[in-house]
C-alpha cells in the first residue's frame, strides 16, 4: 500500500491507495505549518482503514504551495538576478517582462555583469570577479536572500556561471540561496533566466516545506520513502526539491488531471480542477494532458518549461466574495477557511458559505449563513458558472461538445449543468483527485550528456541514449511496458571537435509496486 | 494607405512575422520586446508605397545571424541605429524612411526600433515578402537594386562598410564572416534606394499584410471560428491567395547543426493514421517538404508548421519532440517565382536538385 497526499494552500488531502485503487480517501484543512494538517489527514485515513507503518511502501506528496506563493506574491524571498553577458543583452535586463507586481514582491534587483560566452565557446568577455564582488555588496546591502545566476550560453559552457556562483557565495555567506540557470532551463535566454529567477524566489519556502512534510510523515510513525511529484508526473525525492522548487510548479494540475483520468474513466475532457484558492482547466486528450506550444506563462512570466497547458482564474472554496457586488476572489482566506469563514463563526464571507446557503455544501453552521439573501446567493453562484464555463470555453479549441469533469474540494461551487458545456462529471472520489493522482506516480530516467557524434551515426547514437535512459527509469523502479520518452532536446556545440552534441533524453513509466 | 503603429500591434504583428518567417527569421519576440521599451505610447508612420515619393531616400535595416543565437544572445540595444548612421555618414545622405528587407520573423521589428529611435518613417514593404537566409535573396537585387554598400555594426560599437560593387553573393560572404566573427548576430543597413526603386522592386504591402494576419489568427481563436480558416480567409485578397494544408501529425525527430553561421537540419513528422512520414528540411527556414518522399512543396513558397489546434507558428528552433502541428503551405507573389527570381531565392540556391513546382498544384486546398 502507498498513501498520496496532496497539500493545497486550503485543503489537504490523503488517499491510501493499493496500486490504482484508492481504498480510503480524507480531506483536512491546510494548517499554517503543513505539519499538523499532514498527521490528521493521515490519522484521519487510520481511522478509518486501520495500518500498519511498515505496510506503507511510500508517500508521495504533491503541492501547489509554489505555485500559489507566485501567484499570490506571497512569501517570496527578496531575490537578485545577476545576468553575464555585458556588453551584450543591455536592451533587455533580467526581470524586464515580469509584471510589476511580482518583480516588486519579489523585490526584485537586476545586475548586469561582464562574461558570457558566444554560440561557438569564445568568451564574450572575461569575468570581472571586482564587478560581481561590487554587486554582491550592492544586493547585501539591500536584504537579497536568493540570486539567480543566467549567463549567456551557459547551456553551451557553464563555467562562469559556476565560478559566478563561488564569488557570490564566498561574499554573501551560505544563507543566500544561489541558483544556476544551467541546472534549469534550455536554450533561450530570457526563458531559461526568468525559471531561475522563480526557482531563487521559492528558495526558502522550499526549505521550509520540505522540513515541514518530512516532519509530518515521520511523526505519524512512517518510515517509508518520501517523494515530491514534478510537473511531468515524474516523482523527485527531499532534497531535489530544496535546490529545485520550480520543478513542482505544475504538478497540480498534472496530478488533478491524472487523477480526473483514473477516476472518471475518460480520456478526452475538459478537467476543472476547484481548490480552495484557484480554480484549474486543463484539456485531457486521449489520457494525457495538453500541453502548451510554445511559450509558458506562468503568473504572467514567461518561461519554457514544458507544461500542462492550464488557465488558472482566481476562484476556490475560499475565495472572498464582496458583500456588494458578489464578486468573487482572487483574494482568497486559503487555509484560515475554518476560521475565518461564516459557517466557522469567522466573519469573511466566502464562496463555502455561498455554498452552504445554496445547500451545495454540509460543512460548518448553516445557520451562521441563514440570513444570506436567497436572490444574492443565486447571483453569485451564476457569476462563478459563467466565468468557469467561459475559461472552459476559452480552452477548447473547436466548437465541438467536450464533457467537463470537476474535481476538487471547491468543485460542489459548480452546478450539476454548465452553460455551453451540459452536464458537469463528477467522479466517485472527486474530492480527492489530486492525491489519488498524485499517488499513480511515474518514475523516470534523464540523460544529460556530452556526445560525439560521428556523421552518418546520429540515430545509432540517439537510439543509444533514449536505451539507457529507459534503462535507467527501469532502475528507478518503472514498470518496463509503460517506459516511454517524454522529453528530448539536442544542442550541437560547435566549438569542441568530432560534432559535439548535447542531448537530454527523459524517460518515464509507471512505478512497480507489485499491485 | 499610411497607418500608424502603435506598441499594442506589436504582438499581433510578431505573429503575423512568425507565420511569414516559415520557421525561421527568428522569434520576434526579442524584437517585439526592443520594439515596445524603445517606442512606449508614441507611434510609428507606416508609409504605404504609394504614397513614398520617387526622390525619397530609403535605407533599410536588419539583424542577421542565426536564429539559435538570436534567442540567447540578446542586443545591446545600440546596434541597429548605429548601423543606419554608419550607411548614412558613408554615403553622405540622410535617410527619409527606413524598410524592412524580409517581412518574416525578427527583421519585421528591427526596423520599427530604428523608426522609433529616430523618428523617421517605415515603408510598408520588404524585399523578401518572407524569411530568407541569405542577403542576396532579395527582390530588391533581382530587379536590380544593389545591396552595397552596407554597414554592420556590433554590441561593442564595432563598425564596418562593406562595398561589393553589383557581387550581393560577395557582400553576403564578406558580412556573413564578419557575423560570426562578432558573435552570430549582427545589426546591418544596406540596400539603400530611391522611392520610384522600392515601388520597382519591393514586395509591396507585406507589413500590413503580417499585422493582418496576426490579427486574424488572435480573433478567430477569441471567437472560436477555426484560425485556420482565418489564415486562408486573410491571405485570399492578396498576392499569397493559395493556402494548403500539407500534413497533420506529431514531430518525432528534429536533427540541428549550426554550421557556416546556419541552422541547419531536418526534421520528422509521423503520422497518426497511415504511418506515412513527413520530412521538413531547413536552412534558418523550411526549404523542402516532403510527404513519403515526394515533394509537396518548396521554397521560395512558404513551408509553416504551426500548433494543430491554435495555429500559433512554431520556428526551427521552436521544434520539439512529441509536439502535434499542422504543416500549411502557403504560395508566394508572381515576383518571386520569375526565373530570376529563382535563380536568387529557388530551390538551387539552396542546393536541393529538386525543381521549383507551386504549391497550389501540390495538395488539396485548406478548407475550401
Amino acid at each position: 500500500m502507498h498513501i498520496g497526499i496532496d497539500v493545497g494552500g486550503t485543503n489537504t488531502d490523503a488517499v491510501l491507495m493499493e496500486g490504482t485503487r484508492a481504498i480510503e480517501g480524507v480531506k483536512h484543512s491546510t494548517t499554517p505549518d503543513v505539519t499538523s494538517g499532514i498527521v490528521q489527514a493521515i490519522e484521519d485515513l487510520r481511522a478509518r482503514h486501520p495500518f500498519q507503518d511498515t505496510q506503507i511502501d511510500a508517500v508521495m506528496i504533491g503541492t501547489t504551495h509554489f505555485i500559489n506563493a507566485l501567484v499570490q506574491a506571497n512569501r517570496l524571498a527578496p531575490t537578485a538576478a545577476l545576468r553575464l553577458g555585458l556588453p551584450a543583452t543591455k536592451a533587455l535586463p533580467p526581470l524586464v517582462d515580469w509584471p510589476e507586481a511580482l518583480s516588486s514582491a519579489i523585490q526584485g534587483r537586476s545586475y548586469l555583469a561582464h562574461g558570457g560566452y558566444e554560440f561557438d565557446g569564445r568568451p564574450i568577455s572575461p569575468l570581472d570577479p571586482e564587478e560581481l564582488r561590487k554587486h554582491a555588496a550592492d544586493m547585501k546591502s539591500n536584504g537579497i536572500r536568493s540570486v539567480a545566476v543566467s549567463s549567456v550560453f551557459s547551456p553551451v559552457n557553464h563555467d562562469l556561471e559556476v565560478e559566478t556562483g563561488r564569488i557570490l557565495a564566498d561574499e554573501l555567506g551560505p544563507e543566500v540561496a544561489i541558483s544556476l540557470s544551467h541546472e534549469i532551463g534550455r536554450i533561450g535566454l530570457l526563458e531559461r533566466e526568468n525559471a531561475t529567477i522563480i526557482n531563487a524566489a521559492l528558495r526558502e519556502l522550499a526549505s521550509e516545506i520540505v522540513d515541514g512534510l518530512t516532519a509530518a510523515v515521520r511523526a505519524e510513525g512512517i518510515s517509508a520513502p518520501i517523494f515530491l511529484s514534478q510537473n511531468d508526473g515524474t516523482l523527485m525525492d527531499e532534497d531535489y526539491v530544496r535546490l529545485y522548487p520550480v520543478a513542482t510548479f505544475a504538478s497540480g494540475p498534472t496530478n488533478s488531471m491524472r487523477g480526473a483520468a483514473v477516476t472518471s474513466g475518460l480520456a478526452t475532457c475538459a478537467v476543472v480542477d476547484i481548490g480552495g484558492t484557484t480554480t484549474d482547466i486543463g484539456l485531457l486528450i486521449n489520457g494525457f494532458p495538453r500541453e502548451t506550444a510554445n511559450e509558458v506563462k506562468v503568473a504572467g512570466i514567461r518561461t519554457n518549461f514544458r507544461m500542462p497547458d492550464v488557465l488558472s482564474i482566481g476562484i476556490g472554496g475560499g475565495s472572498i466574495v464582496d458583500p456588494v457586488s458578489g464578486e468573487v476572489g482572487p483574494e482568497s482566506v486559503g487555509y484560515r477557511l475554518t476560521t475565518e469563514a461564516l459557517v466557522f463563526g469567522g466573519s469573511t464571507l466566502t464562496a463555502t458559505d455561498i455554498a452552504v446557503a445554496a445547500g451545495r455544501a454540509d460543512i460548518g453552521d448553516p445557520s451562521k449563513v441563514a440570513h444570506l439573501d436567497p436572490d444574492f446567493i443565486r447571483r453569485v453562484l451564476d457569476r462563478i458558472a459563467e466565468r468557469i464555463s467561459e475559461a472552459v470555453d476559452r480552452m477548447r479549441t473547436s466548437p465541438d461538445p467536450i464533457p467537463v469533469v470537476a474535481v476538487g474540494g471547491g468543485s460542489v461551487l459548480l452546478p450539476d449543468r454548465l452553460p455551453l458545456f451540459g452536464t458537469v462529471h463528477r467522479p466517485e472520489n472527486y474530492a480527492v483527485a489530486n492525491a489519488i493522482g498524485a499517488s499513480i506516480a511515474q518514475v523516470g530516467g534523464e540523460i544529460d550528456k556530452v556526445f560525439a557524434v560521428e556523421p552518418g551515426h546520429r540515430e545509432e547514437t540517439l537510439a543509444q541514449v533514449r536505451a539507457e535512459a529507459s534503462d535507467k527509469a527501469v532502475a528507478a523502479g518503472a514498470k518496463p511496458s509503460t517506459v516511454m520518452i517524454v522529453d528530448f532536446d539536442e544542442v550541437p556545440l560547435p566549438y569542441l571537435p568530432g560534432n559535439a552534441t548535447r542531448i537530454r533524453v527523459k524517460a518515464v513509466g509507471d512505478l512497480d509496486m507489485g499491485a | 494607405m499610411s497607418w500608424q503603429l502603435r506598441a499594442s500591434d506589436l504582438p499581433d504583428l510578431a505573429r503575423g512575422a512568425t507565420l511569414l518567417g516559415t520557421g525561421g527569421g527568428g522569434d520576434p519576440y526579442i524584437g517585439r520586446m526592443l520594439a515596445e521599451r524603445v517606442l512606449g505610447d508614441r507611434a510609428i508612420t507606416v508609409l504605404d508605397p504609394d504614397d513614398l515619393a520617387d526622390e525619397a531616400f530609403v535605407i533599410p535595416t536588419a539583424q542577421m545571424g542565426a536564429p539559435t543565437v538570436m534567442v540567447e544572445k540578446i542586443p545591446a540595444g545600440t546596434e541597429p541605429t548605429l548601423a543606419l548612421r554608419t550607411l548614412e555618414e558613408h554615403l553622405g545622405r540622410k535617410a527619409d524612411a527606413t524598410m524592412p528587407i524580409e517581412c518574416g520573423g525578427i527583421n519585421s521589428m528591427i526596423p520599427l526600433i530604428v523608426a522609433a529611435e529616430t523618428g523617421l518613417p517605415v515603408v510598408d514593404a520588404d524585399g523578401m515578402g518572407r524569411a530568407f537566409p541569405e542577403l542576396y535573396m532579395e527582390t530588391f537585387a533581382v530587379y536590380g537594386v544593389h545591396g552595397s554598400p552596407l554597414a554592420i555594426a556590433g554590441e561593442r560599437g564595432e563598425r564596418v562598410v562593406i562595398d561589393t560593387g553589383d557581387d550581393d553573393r560577395q557582400m553576403e560572404w564578406l558580412a556573413r564572416g564578419i557575423t560570426i566573427r562578432l558573435g552570430g548576430v549582427a545589426h546591418i543597413a544596406e540596400y539603400a534606394m530611391t522611392g520610384a526603386e522600392v515601388k520597382r522592386t519591393a514586395v509591396p504591402r507585406t507589413l500590413s499584410m503580417a499585422l493582418s494576419l496576426g490579427r486574424s489568427m488572435r480573433l478567430a481563436r477569441e471567437e472560436h471560428r477555426s484560425p485556420f480558416d482565418a489564415i486562408a480567409l486573410t491571405l485570399a485578397g492578396t498576392q499569397y491567395a493559395h493556402v494548403r494544408e500539407l500534413f497533420v501529425g506529431k514531430v518525432t525527430d528534429v536533427e540541428r547543426r549550426t554550421t557556416d553561421g546556419f541552422a541547419k537540419g531536418r526534421a520528422v513528422i509521423s503520422g497518426t493514421g497511415d504511418g506515412e512520414d513527413f520530412e521538413i528540411e531547413f536552412q534558418n527556414e523550411n526549404l523542402i517538404a516532403r510527404r513519403g518522399g515526394e515533394v509537396v512543396a518548396i521554397v521560395p513558397d512558404l513551408v509553416c508548421v504551426v500548433d494543430h489546434e491554435s495555429a500559433e507558428p512554431i520556428t526551427t528552433e521552436g521544434l520539439r519532440y512529441g509536439q502535434r502541428v499542422r504543416v500549411l503551405g502557403i504560395s508566394t507573389p508572381e515576383m518571386m517565382r520569375t526565373p530570376e527570381a529563382l535563380e536568387a531565392f529557388g530551390p538551387s540556391s539552396f542546393g536541393l536538385k529538386e525543381d521549383f513546382a507551386p504549391v497550389e498544384g501540390a495538395a488539396v486546398a485548406l478548407r475550401p
